[in-house]
């Protein structure tokens, strides 16, 4: 298998993915459209979730809040100015002549640094949250993460000069497409994939296996675990920011527990600790969950989607707890490699 | 300043005793099988909402809780049966997020059932006369609910402590707790024992969920969330597992959260010529009355200090591994 045609293959990949997200940008099927974007979202959603959940072991339940200050950052900081001053009059002065709307050509280059910097303010407090949390295991950690996921959302509720309170945040700029919410898709994928497979991943791995012996040898236990943590949160930021952009108004209420369950579903289905078990899992509770939607939508028995969910969810946690993957990759390199010729050493190791 | 601190204090000694009762549920489980059940909270929704049908269709009070309390306990011991027995021994978080599902399907089961009964979804919560109204004690009005909440929780936790310490099946609950695979071994139907643990549990839900929608006034299906949250707190800041931990830890919650709604604005209503005036700008500065909106922000971030710096809360012992 030579690195090339490795790389013919990935390419071949992007570009097939491209042109089906070409197709659908054409047919101008708002429909498809949006639902596409969403599994966008939730692609980088689980993926940030997985880096600490599946990756580190550190199960969080908080990450729905780095996404909820990531959405209200990007968004007040795109907000046209004059709906800023009907919206937020009570802005500190400072942020209130603040306005990225800035374009090179067709890209808006304002709601790109819009993203970045929320994801980066939200790294930051999730780099002081971690310091304190990650000392936890087990289901502390997740009860106190949920703690956090609670004090985000009061302080949302709350901070009305920022975010309006419990009324909703609306008028944000539609700049959220297709191409926009896939790339950063994509951007989530490739840099958990490459974790995975780097020392800091191994050192991930190998904590959440057995702490005592990964000290042992010298394997640090918060370094990677913050890591894991810090660059989930970055992510769900910029999840947040491509949601607030996509639906262009939204409340705090939006940003809690279902929302936290639908991602833990998507996780748990897939396998914890897998990149591609959580691109099944998004991929497989969109579609089921918009199959159902329909059928509730027809019988009119509301809650009933939830309901079949949460038994599937169920069944997995019973009768197959690892998820669809487990921890075990599906390898793009690997499936090529088989199909392809043999080549003429056997013992080739795996790409990176 | 006299009678307004008492009535802070009943307050708090009301809010306790709920959250007393909701924790002790949530103790006694977790204490024999390592099993945060949040699903707990939806037990109580579940109450409120049986004891709204039972009282709505005009069932006699005395009917009404007994209905309400064996529903709920039917309940709690199908979920203990359909989705944590198959998952015992398997690791924490497993069993945390069944958990959730469980009560995913409660809540939204609930959803459905409202539905198809042709009811709304926010429903008041039909106040029986036995706790609407007020008691005035001199100078304090006290909401007759708030002192049957706090009658009630100490009489359920004398019994429960009577329970515990002085049955055998009490006992071998105590045992499984120290350690269920010895429990088994010296011949302790663990099964039983659990079971037993969730229809107390499930039963003690049953009564705060009734007094919780009663001085809440509405219920709906995500009502249990934030209770049991709350009763979650009040378990750890007394000590996770233990049970007498979770009672003293519920009433320590009562106490904080009253104390963070009294302490902000308190530079508004202290008595003029009580302070000296910078201490009145101090506080009228620092802790505004707005503030105690954000109450339960405060309240989680108590949980996190305890949490980390002292896991075992004021009556646990240190436990094996949670913290690094």
């Amino acid at each position: 298998m030579t690195g090339r045609s490795l790389v013919a293959a990935r390419l071949a990949g992007i570009v097939v993915l491209s042109a089906g997200l070409a197709l659908l940008d054409a047919s101008g099927q708002a429909f498809w459209q949006g639902l596409v974007i969403n599994l966008a979202i939730f692609l980088i959603l689980v993926v940030a979730l997985n880096l600490s959940s599946g990756f580190t072991g550190v199960f969080s339940l908080g990450h729905i809040g780095f996404m909820a200050l990531g959405a209200y950052i990007s968004a007040i900081l795109t907000l046209p100015l004059r709906e800023k001053g009907d919206f937020l009059p009570n802005l500190p002065s400072w942020l209130a002549g603040v306005h990225l709307d800035q374009r090179v050509g067709v890209l808006p280059l304002g709601f790109f640094l819009a993203t970045i910097i929320a994801a980066v303010l939200v790294s930051g407090i999730a780099w002081v949250v971690g310091r304190v949390l990650m000392r936890l295991s087990g289901h502390f950690v997740a009860v106190a993460t949920l703690g956090f996921l609670v004090i985000v959302r009061v302080v949302l509720f709350n901070a009305d000069a920022f975010t309006r309170g419990s009324r909703t945040f609306s008028n944000v700029t539609p700049y959220t497409n297709l191409w926009w919410a896939w790339s950063w898709a994509l951007l989530a994928i490739y840099v958990a994939w490459r974790l995975k497979r780097s020392p800091y991943g191994r050192d991930m791995l190998a904590q959440r296996e057995d702490r005592v012996a990964a000290q042992a040898v010298g394997i640090r236990v918060m370094e990677p675990r913050l890591l894991a943590f810090v660059v989930g949160a970055f992510f769900s930021a910029v999840a947040g920011s491509i949601y607030a952009h996509f639906v262009t108004s939204f409340s705090p209420t939006v940003f809690y527990f279902d929302l936290t369950f639908r991602v833990i579903t998507m996780l748990v289905i897939g396998g914890m600790g897998s990149v591609s078990g959580s691109v099944i899992g998004a991929v497989l509770i969109i579609v089921v969950t918009e199959g159902l939607r329909r059928i509730e939508d027809a019988t009119l028995l509301y809650g009933l989607s939830q309901i079949i969910l949460a038994v599937i969810f169920l069944l997995i946690i019973v009768f197959r707890r690892e998820g669809l993957l487990g921890q075990r990759e599906l390898s793009l390199d690997r499936w090529i490699a088989r199909r392809a010729p043999r080549p003429v050493e056997q013992n080739v190791p795996p790409p990176a | 300043m006299g009678p307004y601190l008492l009535q802070q204090i009943v307050n708090a000694l009301s809010a306790g005793s709920l959250y007393a009762l909701m924790a002790v549920g949530l103790a006694m489980v977790f204490g024999i099988l390592r099993l945060i059940n949040f699903a707990h909270g939806d037990l109580m929704m579940i109450a409120a909402y049986v004891a709204a049908f039972a009282i709505g269709a005009g069932i006699p009070l005395a009917v009404a809780i007994p209905v309400m309390i064996i529903a709920t306990v039917g309940i709690g011991l199908l979920m203990e049966r359909a989705a944590y027995r198959p998952l015992r021994g398997a690791p924490d978080v497993a069993i945390l997020l069944s958990s959730f599902a469980v009560g995913q399907i409660l809540q939204n089961g609930t959803l459905l059932t409202t539905r198809l009964a042709s009811k709304p979804q926010q429903i008041a919560f039909p106040s029986p006369d036995l706790l609407s109204g007020v008691v005035t004690i001199g100078a304090i009005t006290i909401p007759k609910v708030n002192l049957v909440s706090f009658v009630i929780g100490i009489v359920l936790l004398g019994l429960l402590s009577v329970f515990v310490t002085r049955t055998t099946l009490g006992l071998s609950m105590r045992a499984a707790a120290e350690d269920l695979g010895a429990a088994q071994l010296m011949g302790i139907k663990v099964n039983r024992v659990v079971a037993v643990a969730f229809a107390i549990g499930s039963g003690l839900a049953a009564v705060a969920g009734l007094l919780f929608a009663v001085q809440a006034g509405q219920i709906n299906p995500y009502i249990g969330f934030t209770p049991v949250l709350k009763a979650f707190i009040a378990a750890v800041i007394g000590g996770f597992g233990s049970i007498s931990g979770a009672v003293v830890g519920g009433f320590a919650l009562g106490f904080l959260e009253v104390f963070a709604t009294t302490v902000t604005g308190l530079g508004d209503i202290l008595p003029p010529g009580s302070v000296a005036p910078g201490v009145r700008e101090f506080l009228q500065q620092w802790l505004p009355s707005s503030l105690a909106s954000y109450r339960d922000a405060f309240v989680f971030v108590a949980l996190i200090v305890v949490l980390l710096v002292r896991p075992q809360g004021i009556l646990g012992r240190r436990d094996r591994g949670d913290t690094l």
